[in-house]
């Protein structure tokens, strides 16, 4: 089950940390750095049921281009 | 003296069919002598089942082609009686590199334990492949006296033209240098290849996706060090933003295999001194070759709705077709001929009904399907069909490296394996625990024995018949099972018992039946017990499982993996 409940104890920690994360990155290479991101996450997380859940929740509200 | 596959013709000989004043009667038409059709041609043959195959042309594949040749190809071929002479001719490998940039970023071992007889591929060209085939066709006893007890009969530049079904049978109409005729048979298979004669004549279409990406084969001949490995780049330094393909051939050829790109021309990359250049890149300046074979192909991913319709039977890339990333043209449609071959000689024979037949269509549709998946899935990394899959792809390249997750994401080709028919109405569910993956529906797996006090292998020893694998443990056996095996022996559906016993126990023979020695590779496999029981079909699949034998058992089991239950 995804969990959309606060789970980071310093959220603008990690806020920071992601935007920091891109500095100085061309939009390719930002789009390269969040792939490997996700990837790594997806696998850190493992269940594919949870995963599907995220990717459905972050397809919400976007319509095809 | 060694024969030229590719400049070989084959006579066209007049068949007395063709002054025959009425259609003359075959059992079964196989049509192209393809690997699939000489392959399923052969197995009817084998099984006593007379046939006439057909080709429209005089000559084996054009070009290397379907070079990669998979372990469960190798082994019908080995029950086809010419698997030996594949590997001695072929390349053998098991392992496969994947290249990122200039990087090695992980390698594969895709037959990582011992005790299998064949390997996990070899690289054969496709010519070699027929010509072997048809080499062990030419040897099938009776072959000789024409139209006599012969049981194969091959008859080149023999184009069909017209199909018409009726209740009894199938009437073809075939087009040769001397004129049409007609031929009529119980059953057609059509092993005519992707632009089937015969699919279009009988109205049926494949269907599916195509790829818009071109590809260049370059065979090149030369004296090189590489390994017999299949190396693959995605994004070379040689070769920037495609992939490429090396691969080793038998003769000193290698494989080399260009992405090109949709705006590719066909015609002009397959010039010399376009093609030229591209090797060069590859093999630096100063590496002398010739080049042996160009092609410039396309891909699609399709297939029939339906393998069968009514009484004609379609097989290989009739049926189906796939992207070569994988090798699951031609190792597919060989196991289709193999799925296909004992059933079509039961329902002849009047021992099984024509339901069988259906279980062909759903069988392989159902591979298919799993080849078509694993096959669109690799073209879909190799070849990104959008800016975010070719950022993940990216993505996956540089985590492969030192991640081991992210290998697991990196498709080069998912490499032809044989489906596990799991939810074939021919299979016996288990009613006793069993692990590993020898399920019912699996393809039997091999392992090292001894028959006779010889060394041989499992595989060897079941196939062609129904077969009853009984692991007696080394126990004695008793006297009501050798008496239940002599009778199973004897049904309408004859079962073939072998037992299998540990080392050092008695070789030869128990009651008549055939022993396996082996020390514990092939119990391990199956899971088995003393005592456990596998019936295996023809085709080396396994129908049922038991971990006590039980005759009455055996025989539902049969009843139900031959559509008599």
């Amino acid at each position: 089950m995804l969990d959309t409940e606060p789970n980071i104890a310093a959220p603008d920690d990690f806020y920071e940390a992601l935007i920091d994360a891109h500095r100085g990155l061309s939009s390719e290479q930002s789009a390269l750095l969040n792939a490997k991101l996700v990837l790594l996450l997806a696998n850190h997380i493992g269940d594919f049921g949870v995963l599907r859940q995220a990717m459905d929740k972050a397809r919400e509200g976007i319509a095809p281009a | 003296m060694s024969i030229d596959y590719q400049k070989l013709a084959l006579d066209y000989v007049r068949s007395p069919d063709q002054a025959a004043p009425r259609p003359a009667h075959h059992p079964v038409v196989v049509v192209g002598a393809g690997p699939v059709g000489l392959a399923a041609a052969i197995d009817f043959a084998q099984q006593g089942v007379r046939v006439v195959l057909l080709d429209e042309d005089n000559t084996l594949s054009t070009g290397s082609r379907a070079i990669c040749f998979a372990k469960r190809t190798l082994e019908i071929f080995d029950r086809l009686g010419c698997g030996e002479r594949m590997v001695q001719k072929g390349v053998g490998w098991n392992t496969g590199k994947v290249f990122f940039r200039s990087e090695l970023v992980f390698s594969f071992n895709l037959l990582p334990e011992a005790g299998h007889h064949r390997p996990a591929f070899i690289n054969l060209q496709q010519y070699y492949v027929e010509g072997f085939l048809f080499g062990r066709a030419q040897e099938l006893p009776s072959l000789d006296i024409r139209w006599k007890n012969h049981s194969l009969d091959i008859r080149w530049k023999n184009h069909v033209v017209g199909v018409i079904q009726g209740p009894d049978g199938v009437e073809v109409t075939v087009e040769t240098p001397d004129g049409e005729y007609r031929l009529h048979c119980d059953y057609l298979v059509a092993a005519d290849g992707a632009r089937s004669a015969v699919r279009k004549l009988l109205g049926h279409e494949s269907k599916g996706q195509t790829f818009r990406d071109r590809f260049l084969i370059a065979d090149v001949k030369m004296a090189a060090e590489f390994p017999a490995e299949r190396w693959f780049w995605f994004d070379p330094p040689f070769h920037p933003g495609q992939s490429v393909l090396l691969h080793r051939q038998p003769d000193n050829v290698w494989r080399i295999d260009f992405q090109l790109g949709w705006d590719a021309d066909p015609v002009a990359e397959r010039q010399p001194e376009r093609v030229i250049p591209r090797v060069r890149a590859l093999l630096g300046a100063d590496v002398p070759f010739e080049l042996e074979w160009v092609s410039i192909y396309t891909f699609a991913c399709l297939r029939m709705e339906r393998f069968r319709d009514g009484r004609v039977l379609f097989a290989g890339d009739a049926a189906h077709g796939v992207s070569p990333f994988g090798a699951r043209g031609a190792n597919g449609g060989v196991q289709d001929a193999d799925n296909l071959a004992w059933k079509l000689r039961l329902v002849l024979d009047g021992s099984a009904p024509d339901a069988l037949l259906d279980t062909y269509a759903a069988e392989r549709e159902f591979a298919a399907d799993e080849n078509i998946l694993n096959s669109t899935r690799s073209t879909d990394f190799i070849t990104p069909k959008s800016e975010a899959s070719r950022t993940f792809r990216d993505a996956v390249l540089q985590l492969a490296k030192d991640c081991a997750f992210a290998r697991r994401l990196v498709n080069s080709g998912r490499l032809s394996v044989p489906s596990t028919y799991a939810d074939s109405p021919l299979n016996t569910a288990d009613a006793d625990a069993f692990a590993g993956p020898m399920v019912p529906g699996a393809p039997s797996a091999d392992a090292p024995v001894r028959v006779d006090g010889r060394a041989g292998w499992f595989l060897q020893q079941v196939g062609s018949d129904f077969t009853l694998v009984y692991f007696g443990g080394g126990g004695k056996m008793p006297a009501e099972h050798l008496q239940a095996f002599c009778a199973l022996g004897e049904g309408t559906i004859p079962v073939r018992t072998v037992i299998v016993q540990p080392s050092g126990t008695k070789p030869g023979r128990i009651g008549g039946m055939r022993v396996l020695e082996e020390d514990g590779l092939v119990t391990q496999r199956f899971d088995a017990q003393p005592g456990t029981a596998y019936l295996l079909r023809p085709d080396q699949h396994v129908a049922a499982r038991w971990r006590r034998f039980d005759p009455d058992k055996v025989r539902t089991a049969l009843a139900r993996a031959t559509c008599n239950g």
